[in-house]
């Protein structure tokens, strides 16, 4: 079971709390995206998870306690992308993909033939093969994504943590990278938590949605049910027009004029 | 130059190998590290007040007997114990300063970042000026106190830099490093300035020398070299991990606290050996690795092989040089490190990538 739970988690950086009381589900493989306004608390959530900060609650995966296990077990179920990952200059991809392959390792040991298979198994499928040997520094904003991706992937991890998958990338290259995200979590049954910034994107790919304002919870359920023009407008104060597609979600579009009567 | 441009090639993949683009050591380097590094030490042994032919060296090396006593007694009495304890020190802290440097993430990290060198200085000063001459259980005084000083000056600022910052960066841990140095090398001037007396052996010790009498240095210190040296080789892939950064690397499974505590003791431990021996040698921590790093690129499976190498080999033939320049005086090592190092690393950097820093 893959599934994560958090129980009346808070979280605070030295005396600000950032988070407080949540409770949330999310159900094995299945794509929840966490959003809110700037500050809300959503790349914090994804940190607490992968245990990267310290937090008052419980947060369980698959029925076991976060705090009670070891960084390598943790990393063997939790993958985490962050939003700009940092990509040391001159180290190759595969190095760098290879590195997702330490939760397998001892402490001293070194990634073996099998370990170098996985990598090559999974830069294959991202399209990475023939970007091997190529530094990180030399590479496009979306095959630097990919990199990330395929290293978090490496880790085969059933969890996948992202935050904000498509920052900074062209319309084109978000789908990609979205695209291939649900491709994964098919192929693999992986269980996807994202903070996304995009609205329409989050409601087109996203199972559910979970709404945070200023750290604490107030939606979560479907995008239809989430993403409706009262609730934007009042917890983003922005005004939309939210449509319904064709079968692909939902899609949220700014409304020019409006926001800055609200700001007078 | 060309020649450095066809050695940096990237190396092609190991036969057998799944992934192309992975580091591994080219070598080239590595055979031409150990050539100049014989190379070194050969001459190193043949320079010298006394003239001695390369062929009673190589007598001497396989049938000490048959040499004259007198020769074989400067070969294997001051000559050879001298290379090696110049090869011993310079692959400690080139190799130290690599492993500072990844521990880090610094490039101006260098052995003596967080104090050691104040520390050493400050405690060979305090056994200068106070109790000279002195030895505790049949070991003089002066490198155990340099060598109790620098650890000392380095748990200080680990210290300090915990209860600052609880090590959450490294900048307080530097910062403390910075301060602590800053405070002994104000009561080490202090001292020197007050004790007239063994200004000049002071100073001499701070620059660094490798005068020694037979083996004694060259076995007090190997123990640590060796300990220190293996545990940052076997730190090379963690090094390596660390460079993505404290936060990616925690969410990988490995404490980048614990690896970078583990490393910094290993090479404070041996930079605190050598540097009680040799003095505060200055600039082979930085130019070394730096001068491999812009060769065969950032890899610390590389770097830290390769650096041990030339450490080596740059430590024994600046020591080679500081005896033949002004002889039959000899001049501070240091002061050759840096007078021969700085252009030297000038010149490596001007011909390859400088983005490679």
């Amino acid at each position: 079971m893959n599934d994560v739970v958090l129980r009346g988690v808070g979280i605070a950086y030295e005396s600000e709390v950032v988070v407080s009381g949540l409770d949330l589900d999310i159900g094995s493989g299945e794509w929840l995206a966490l959003i809110g306004p700037n500050g809300a608390g959503k790349t914090t959530i994804l940190r607490a998870i992968a245990r990267l900060i310290a937090y008052q609650g419980e947060i369980r995966i698959g029925g076991h306690a976060v705090s009670g296990m070891g960084g390598p077990e943790l990393a063997r179920r939790v993958a985490l992308v962050m939003q700009q990952p940092h990509m040391p200059d001159g180290m190759s991809v595969s190095q760098y993909v290879l590195l997702g392959r330490s939760p397998h390792l001892a402490y001293f040991g070194k990634e073996g033939r099998r370990d170098q298979q996985v990598v090559a198994g999974i830069l294959e499928r991202l399209s990475l093969d023939r970007l091997a040997a190529r530094p990180l520094d030399h590479l496009s904003g979306g095959e630097r994504q990919r990199a990330a991706i395929a290293r978090s992937l490496a880790q085969q991890a059933p969890i996948l943590l992202i935050d904000e998958p498509t920052s900074s990338l062209d319309v084109g290259r978000q789908q990609e990278v979205l695209e291939l995200i649900d491709d994964l979590r098919a192929e693999q049954g992986l269980t996807v938590i994202a903070a996304m910034h995009d609205l329409t994107l989050a409601g087109q790919y996203a199972d559910r949605m979970a709404l945070l304002v200023a750290g604490k919870l107030v939606a979560v359920g479907t995008p239809a049910d989430v993403l409706t023009e009262p609730a934007i407008a009042d917890h983003y104060q922005a005004q939309v027009r939210v449509m319904q597609m064709n079968g692909s979600g939902r899609a949220v579009i700014p409304v020019r004029g409006h926001a800055k009567e609200g700001l007078r | 130059m060309q020649i450095l441009a066809r050695f940096s090639r990237p190396a092609r993949a190991e036969p057998g190998a799944v992934l192309q683009g992975l580091p591994r050591l080219p070598w080239l380097w590595a055979t031409a590290g150990a050539v100049v590094l014989l190379a070194a030490m050969v001459l190193g042994v043949l320079v010298g007040p006394a003239h001695i032919g390369l062929g009673t060296v190589l007598q001497a090396l396989v049938a000490p007997s048959a040499v004259d006593p007198a020769q074989a007694s400067i070969l294997w009495s001051l000559r050879i114990p001298r290379v090696v304890l110049g090869a011993i020190v310079g692959a400690m802290l080139a190799s130290a300063g690599a492993a500072y440097q990844g521990a880090f993430r610094n490039p101006l990290a260098d052995p003596y970042l967080l104090g050691a060198a104040a520390g050493a200085n400050l405690g060979a000063t305090l056994a200068i000026a106070f109790a000279p001459g002195s030895s505790l259980i049949g070991v003089n005084l002066v490198p155990l106190a340099g060598f109790v000083g620098a650890g000392a000056a380095v748990a200080g600022a680990y210290a300090l830099g915990r209860t600052v910052t609880g090590l959450r960066n490294t900048t307080g841990l530097i910062l403390a490093g910075v301060a602590i140095a800053a405070f002994f090398n104000a009561i080490q001037t202090y001292i020197q300035q007050s004790q007239t007396n063994s200004v000049r052996q002071i100073y001499s010790w701070i620059l660094g020398r490798l005068v020694t009498a037979g083996w004694e240095g060259v076995l007090l210190v190997l123990p640590y070299v060796v300990l220190s040296v293996v545990v940052i080789l076997l730190h090379r892939r963690l090094l390596d991990a660390l460079s993505i950064g404290d936060d990616e690397v925690t969410s990988l499974g490995i404490s980048a606290r614990r690896v970078r505590l583990i490393v910094v003791i290993a090479a404070t431990l041996g930079t605190a050996a050598v540097v009680a021996i040799a003095g505060t040698i200055a600039f082979v921590g930085i130019i070394v690795p730096h001068t491999v790093r812009l060769l065969v690129g950032r890899s610390y499976r590389v770097v830290i092989p390769l650096s041990l190498l030339f450490g080596a080999a740059f430590l024994v033939l600046a020591d080679t040089a500081a005896r033949m320049v002004a002889a039959p005086a000899e001049l501070p090592i240091g002061v050759i490190t840096a007078l021969v190092g700085a252009p030297f690393f000038i010149v490596v950097m001007r011909s390859t990538r400088a983005a490679a820093l």
